[in-house]
């Protein structure tokens, strides 16, 4: 165990490496300096502005200072905003962002597989057909159509919820339900085939026939295996859902972190560019690291063949 | 109930033996084929036609493949026409889709998008195909330290978080739709390396490949005539189901104003213009774009999901 997890550290430790100089690299490769916007400055006051933000140094030491504040957790200012730093529009909006993540992920877990339990339990019943419905419609809308109905119908022409902001519970319910949607189809899908097929095994044979309750037999024999997959999967989701926020959080005028990426990217702040993209890939790769991990734990026979994977 | 099944028990013990009598073995017949056979691919065709959602999927997908060359040469309007006194028509017998903001007309515009949209999906499929299937064929064929290596590589590109490298390259390449199509592909193709990989590991040690080794085959050629045609299924299951994941990141990235850029239409795009307007209740200019993207992913995926059923071997009879 402890040389899996070795070994997944050291893959996300290198993942980190390269997504930092990809960006870092890359965004040299943009004609002019990053404060050419200042044509007024005269001579001296650019220099002094270069010599600033280092820009004056050969690349390769700005690679290396570069490297060692993102060691640091300081991912330098903004272009566009003088009084911002990425480290304090993080600041403002990662809270917010989480909070939208955190509750989009619960919603997409439960009732994913809540769906997909119950799909398997009444295989190519009613229930069975309406949960893959539901599961087919909701991996092909994508989030942004999706949002945009919601709106459209539940706060435009209805009233029920508020069509923007994130004040109170309520301004919560369309933006979580807008970009749990898709999520939760996979999961639901997911859960229902390994259900499925793991209904069918022996040992829920002998477990029923040993005379359990069918709760115990679904919850404590057969979903403790069947849930798996959908382990190993949610380090994609949650990229889907990371990615998802960008979206949602512009079109709910959300003031997270997604909202201060699309602005800059709209803006062409490129240290704010920079920095959101380090910081958005360190926290992705961190929790596909921690599922590796719970799923390694989960899973005895990580344990036994180290070397035999992939 | 227990009435029933006792009489049927008994009405089964009733059966006279004389009933029954043994077959005259007729080994004039033995060599005669009974069924017609068929080839892989007839099997898999036959099997998907039974799945209606796929088919439905397919039928859905030609008529938009056709609209998408047809249905701008079909209206009078033309993609960028803009006419300021026609702003936000609904639709109409001249506008069939009614107008946007700027007086364009919807209907030509939702197939330029069905174009744009297509050929993003087909194109990403395509390269991923090209690139996934030669990486994972030499990486599964040659094995060994090669394999582990190439491995490797995949491991931390799959790790990347695909849309945000997209952005990046985006930002830095400037939109366009080359520049999408080069970016969806840079990290796209390892999902099909990794199935190529895994079906070659399968057939590898198969008589036939070393068959072809020992007649002196090169890599190449046992990897292209061997290996490859064997591993088609699961490919084009794969390459289906890039399709909607390419159609979805453009739509997605163009929506964040990264796309596709104006006069041009893409699905993403005019879902986005038609965000700002929708307190004013112009419905069709979100409910056209936002119909045909949704409908075109359910399609990839349904006959993504129906391929993958008729293509499995396992599931042959």
């Amino acid at each position: 165990m402890a040389a899996y997890i070795m070994k997944r550290f050291v893959l996300m430790v290198v993942t980190v490496l390269i997504i930092a100089t990809l960006t870092f690299f890359l965004m040299n490769l943009l004609p002019g300096s990053p404060l050419n916007e200042e044509r007024t400055t005269n001579e001296s006051v650019q220099q002094n502005l270069e010599a600033h933000f280092n820009l004056d140094e050969p690349l390769i030491v700005q690679y290396v200072l570069y490297l060692k504040s993102i060691a640091t957790f300081d991912f330098g200012p903004s272009i566009k905003q003088p009084t911002e730093t990425v480290n304090s529009l993080l600041g403002r909006g990662f809270p917010i962002s989480a909070e939208l993540g955190i509750w989009t992920i619960l919603t997409a877990v439960v009732s994913g597989i809540t769906l997909g339990v119950f799909a398997a339990l009444r295989h190519n019943g009613i229930i069975d057909y309406i949960a893959m419905t539901i599961a087919v419609l909701g991996i092909s809308v994508p989030n942004f159509v999706l949002a945009t109905m919601l709106i459209q119908e539940l706060a435009v022409n209805r009233g029920i919820f508020p069509a923007a902001t994130w004040n109170s519970p309520a301004h919560m319910v369309l933006p979580i339900l807008a970009l749990a949607t898709g999520p939760m189809a996979i999961i639901a899908r997911l859960t229902r085939s390994s259900m499925l097929e793991t209904l069918t095994q022996d040992y829920i044979k002998t477990a029923r026939a040993k005379g359990l309750s069918p709760v115990k037999v679904i919850v404590k024999h057969a979903l403790k295996n069947a849930l798996m997959p959908v382990v190993t999967i949610l380090g994609t989701l949650m990229a889907g859902i990371l990615t998802g926020t960008f979206v949602i959080e512009k079109i709910f005028a959300i003031p997270g972190m997604g909202k201060y990426f699309v602005q800059s990217i709209n803006q062409r702040d490129y240290p704010v560019i920079m920095g959101t993209t380090v910081f958005y890939s360190v926290f992705l790769v961190f929790m596909l690291f921690l599922v590796d991990i719970a799923y390694g734990l989960l899973d005895p026979r990580i344990k036994l063949h180290e070397k035999g994977d992939g | 109930m227990i009435q029933t099944a006792k009489q049927k028990k008994s009405a089964q013990d009733e059966i006279p033996d004389d009933w029954f009598k043994p077959l005259e073995k007729d080994s004039s017949q033995a060599e005669t084929v009974v069924r017609p056979s068929l080839s892989y691919w007839q099997d898999a065709w036959r099997r998907l036609r039974k799945n209606k959602l796929a088919m439905s999927g397919l039928i859905f997908l030609i008529f938009l493949s056709l609209m998408s060359i047809l249905g701008p040469i079909l209206s009078p309007h033309s993609l960028s026409e803009q006419v300021l006194s026609n702003q936000n028509q609904a639709p109409s017998a001249t506008h069939w889709f009614g107008t946007d903001d700027l007086g364009r007309d919807v209907f030509t515009r939702t197939w330029y998008g069905a174009r744009i949209s297509l050929f993003v999906g087909l194109m990403a499929a395509l390269i991923d195909f090209f690139i996934g299937v030669t990486y994972g064929g030499i990486s599964g064929y040659k094995g060994g330290r090669t394999d582990s290596l190439m491995m490797r590589v995949i491991e931390v590109l799959y790790g990347l978080p695909y849309l945000l490298v997209v952005i990046l390259l985006l930002v830095v390449l400037g939109p366009s739709l080359l520049t999408i199509i080069v970016a969806l592909t840079v990290t796209g193709w390892v999902g099909m390396a990794r199935i190529v990989r895994g079906q070659v590991l399968q057939i590898k040690h198969n008589e036939f490949v070393l068959a072809s080794q020992s007649f002196g085959a090169k890599t190449k050629r046992i990897i292209r005539k061997n290996l490859l045609p064997n591993t088609m299924g699961p490919i084009i299951v794969q390459m289906t189901l890039t399709v909607p994941t390419a159609i979805f990141a453009e739509a997605f990235l163009s929506f964040l104003g990264l796309g596709i850029q104006s006069p041009f239409a893409s699905w993403g795009v005019m879902a986005d213009d038609a965000l700002g307007t929708i307190l004013s209740g112009h419905w069709w200019r979100l409910f056209f774009p936002a119909f045909f993207i949704s409908a075109t992913m359910f399609a990839f995926n349904v006959l993504g999901d129906g391929l993958q059923d008729a293509l499995d071997p396992k599931l042959r009879r």
